[in-house]
């Protein structure tokens, strides 16, 4: 295996937009807001920049193309920008292209931002995105929770959990999140919920109901990164590093072959295995202060708890009933609230993880503050259970 | 006549979908508009889903007949008969000869516009055979018919399909000879482009139509045949008058023959495939020896006169249209009726304005894909996946250009993943969808039909069915796609609906 990037890289500045139903801006005012709270956390000047990584899933809405729809909003002096598109996991990609440049040595600071204006499609949820000519020939044309709402159906049959049981623990992952995301003044949703409002919503995709499914926002987040020798020199303390990134993507094995049996996400898996690895973590239950999933819907986090090797196989009903992952359990889970409250601005969504966890390790997370955290651990998903890409990221205080 | 000269219809096929619209929850509806059709409240007529229409039951009956054997190379001509084709200009037999993954080299024709479309194809068939420039020929009929709202159509109608094999071997009725009357005589009629059917008196169509040309038909059948008109057992004839098959018997001089059930309490008139749906429901029925007189009346008439043979035994256990007849979903939603055949004007949502424009470049370069179910099978490892690719799924031996053709269709799979999607666009919404494992290997993520909402459940076994995927109505243009159904017991479904 590569020696990895852990410790090469560090976060000079973040930035977040507040997220939401956001009629008041487009993409670029969304852009602009994030942009500008991290350029002065990281107290540098535009000309200091020496690339850029945009991340924008949906060609619908029409942020646009290229690097283009990033350099003219925030004025960039003619540097690269790169657009990347990785689904939902975009803005996962964007900091790691702008943590690789640095780490390679060819850029000494570099930003990464992610943006999504959805709600300038007029639709509840998310768009229906062009299928390409072949997939809607063959494909369900069904939805995200549709899709997602499947893991449901093979984890029980998987692990004998029956159907009242598992609706109630993914529920409670809900109650927690907005229990959490009620703290955030930058979330969307800003309600708690209980179990049982929760379990009685209306059904969205079987057993998913309405508090199971993560929001539909605008929003926008940056990350600006250097080496920690220059953020040192440039007066920092309290450096926070990147100790792994990666990414893992499915080859149609999920698809089209049977081993796989529908109830995890074979890519996260890999993607944790590599980034502890990486990170040097032996033990993830003990070794990760706190962790940002992809709750895009409740079951998902629920499967997700056992794809990071934090809950055992077959165990993250109990862990979850157990409050494991709760703002006061062992491994806090979507501590800023999560896409359940934050809303899935897709390419937004990655950095926005990464943002929450920069400012807990850095103890400006406000009333959410969590005691004395020490390695975050990013994991944001894009596609579908049976297809898809997983990016784990593990960030952490240097020198740990 | 020498026996290797006979030929014959060798087997059978037949597909009525699953819903049976309660013809009590029309009249219900129409009452207040039409007390006049009050009376006709009783039993129940077939009812396509929103995804089928006459190509994919014709498909159903198809694979009925043909069975689950992935070599159909025997079939080397197709007659498609249907005045309800989806398409004015595309073969629409091509798209039946695609889905049941026939040979290129088959002879595939439509024949339309009359009620006598299902008969007159199973006399092109039989021609075909006759002449040699056919050894196997697959007749298909099917109609789904649209009326509008309110009519007395609307109850007498039914959606359906039948198939029907002949050769000259095994055969399981005989081939004796037929007649055919072409008389312009207009009962109803369809205008070019047109919806709905335009109806004339129906007195003067009992009359003046079916009381004269069915007897000169038959008449003329008889005496080319040299049948007695004793030696019949089975009279034949879709009709929607009651007691009139009895009296055209009668004058027919076949005061001893049985007259076939038109199927009226349990079906409906499924159009053209009619006579042949009921052909096929008498075979299942019949004994060696006896003689069936098959009478089809539009724009004159079709006269056939088979006789039974003793390997009539060999379809035993066959699904037939006694087996689809059995398989049944009461349906008491008016609405939902008018709703799938388009009467109705309904909220789609955004989700439902999608785009559906369909690539035929794509279509066509993957077409035993998409039309036939056809995947891949690593010569090499055995791996089967679908769709088939260069580079082989397997994960320990993703061997490069190993795959030959390997057919999904007739194979048996179970659930494993599944949703019920209220979000998503859906005629017939919750969507149902998930993994489909099929037995020897593969799976398919992909529809699932004919279920209602806390049916479905992982492990349960289904089967493929060819459905309509989406419908392009900006162009006119209908994409068709394979879904899943679950396996029902029928014997099952029986005993729980006493």
């Amino acid at each position: 295996m590569a020696r990895g990037i852990k410790d090469k890289v560090a976060i000079l500045g973040m930035g977040c937009s507040k997220f939401g139903e956001r009629w008041d801006s487009g993409p670029e005012e969304l852009m602009v807001e994030a942009y500008l709270e991290a350029m002065k956390d990281a107290g540098i000047e535009p000309t200091q920049l020496d690339a850029a990584w945009f991340s924008t899933h949906i060609d619908e809405i029409g942020t646009g193309k290229g690097g283009t729809p990033l350099s003219v909003a925030l004025r960039l002096p003619n540097i690269a920008v790169t657009r990347v598109e990785n689904f939902c996991a975009s803005g996962s990609e964007a900091l790691r292209g702008a943590a690789y440049a640095v780490a390679s040595g060819a850029a000494d600071i570099a930003l990464a931002l992610g943006v999504e204006k959805l709600k300038d499609t007029g639709y509840g949820g998310l768009p229906v995105a062009n299928p390409g000519t072949l997939n809607p020939q063959l494909m369900p044309s069904g939805s995200a929770p549709g899709n997602f709402a499947q893991l449901a159906s093979a984890y029980r049959a998987k692990h004998g959990v029956n159907k009242d049981d598992l609706k109630r623990a993914i529920a409670h992952v809900s109650v927690k999140s907005h229990a959490n995301g009620a703290k955030n003044p930058k979330a969307h949703l800003r309600n708690e919920v209980t179990e049982e409002q929760v379990i009685n919503a209306p059904m969205i995709a079987e057993p998913l109901g309405l508090f199971d499914c993560c929001g539909v926002s605008d929003g926008a987040a940056c990350a600006i990164v250097t080496t920690p020798e220059i953020a040192k020199a440039m007066g920092k303390s309290n450096i926070v590093t990147i100790k792994a990134m990666q990414l893992s993507v499915s080859n149609g094995l999920e698809s089209q072959h049977n081993s796989w049996d529908g109830s995890y996400f074979h890519t996260a898996r890999i993607a944790a295995k590599k980034a502890y690895a990486e990170a040097g973590i032996d033990k993830p239950r003990d070794e990760v202060s706190m962790i940002e999933v992809h709750d895009c819907f409740s079951v998902t986090e629920l499967v997700t708890m056992e794809d990071l090797f934090i809950s055992p196989e077959g165990g993250a009903v109990k862990d979850v009933m157990d409050g494991f992952y709760d703002s006061d359990g062992k491994v806090p889970c979507q501590i800023d609230g999560g896409l359940k409250c934050f809303g899935h601005p897709i390419g937004a969504s990655g950095l926005r993880m990464a943002y929450e966890m920069y400012l807990q390790l850095q103890g400006r997370a406000g009333e959410r503050q969590l005691a004395d955290p020490k390695i975050g651990l990013t994991h944001n998903l894009g596609g579908a259970p049976s297809q898809n890409v997983c990016s784990v990221t593990i960030i952490g205080a240097h020198g740990i | 006549m020498m026996a290797q000269n006979e030929i014959g219809l060798t087997a059978f096929g037949g597909y009525i979908p699953r819903l049976r619209l309660q013809r009590k929850s029309i009249t219900a509806a129409n009452a207040w508009i039409a007390p006049n059709l009050v009376s006709k409240g009783r039993g129940e007529r077939s009812m396509g889903n929103w995804d089928e229409d006459s190509v994919t039951m014709a498909v159903e009956a198809a694979r009925d007949l043909l069975g689950r054997s992935d070599d159909r190379s025997h079939v080397d001509a197709l007659f498609f008969g249907s005045t309800t084709m989806p398409f004015a200009d595309r073969l629409n037999a091509g798209i039946i000869s695609a889905a049941l993954t026939l040979d290129r080299d088959v002879q595939a024709v439509d024949i339309a516009s009359t009620q006598r479309a299902g008969t007159t194809s199973l006399l092109q068939g039989l021609g075909a055979v006759a002449a040699g420039s056919a050894k196997q020929a697959l007749v298909c009929a099917a109609d789904r018919r649209k009326t509008r709202a309110a009519c007395a159509q609307e109850l007498e109608f039914g959606d359906g399909a039948a198939a029907l094999s002949v050769g000259r071997d095994n055969i399981i009725a005989r081939y004796l000879g037929s007649h055919t009357q072409t008389v312009d005589f207009v009962d109803h009629f369809r205008g070019s482009g047109e919806e709905f059917d335009y109806n004339w008196e129906e007195r003067w169509i009992r009359d003046e139509g079916y009381s004269t040309i069915v007897p000169d038909t038959v008449r003329a059948l008889l005496q080319k045949t040299s049948v007695n008109p004793s030696e019949i057992t089975h009279f034949v004839m879709p009709c929607v008058f009651p007691k009139l098959g009895q009296k055209l018997a009668k004058a027919c001089g076949l005061e001893q023959t049985k007259i076939a059930d038109t199927l009226s309490a349990v079906c409906g008139e499924t159009g053209s495939a009619h006579a042949l749906v009921m052909l096929v429901h008498t075979l299942q029925t019949a004994k060696p020896g006896e003689k069936i007189l098959l009478v089809n009346f539009g724009g004159g008439c079709d006269a056939l006169l088979f006789e039974v043979t003793d390997l009539i035994s060999n379809m035993s256990g066959r699904r037939g249209i006694l087996g689809a007849l059995a398989d049944r979903q009461e349906e008491t939603n008016y609405m939902k009726f008018l709703t799938f055949n388009g009467l109705v004007e309904w909220e789609r949502g955004m989700r439902g304005e999608q785009d559906k424009k369909t690539a035929l470049t794509t279509l066509y370069r993957n077409e035993d894909t998409i039309m036939g179910l056809v995947g891949g099978r690593c010569t090499e490892t055995g791996v089967v996946q679908f769709p088939r690719s260069r580079i082989s799924v397997a994960p320990n031996n993703p061997a490069v250009d190993t795959q030959e053709p390997y057919k999904f269709a007739e194979r048996q799979a179970h659930i494993l993943s599944w949703s019920a999607d209220y979000l998503s666009f859906s005629m017939n919404p919750p969507n149902h969808y998930g993994m489909m494992v099929f037995e020897g290997g593969g799976r398919i993520m992909m529809d699932i039909a004919d279920v209602a909402p806390g049916e479905v459940d992982s492990g349960m076994e289904v089967r493929m069915v060819f459905r309509i995927k989406d419908f392009d109505d900006q162009r006119g243009f209908k994409r068709y796609f394979w879904k899943a159904v679950p396996v029902r017991d029928v014997a099952k479904q029986a005993q729980a609906a006493e």
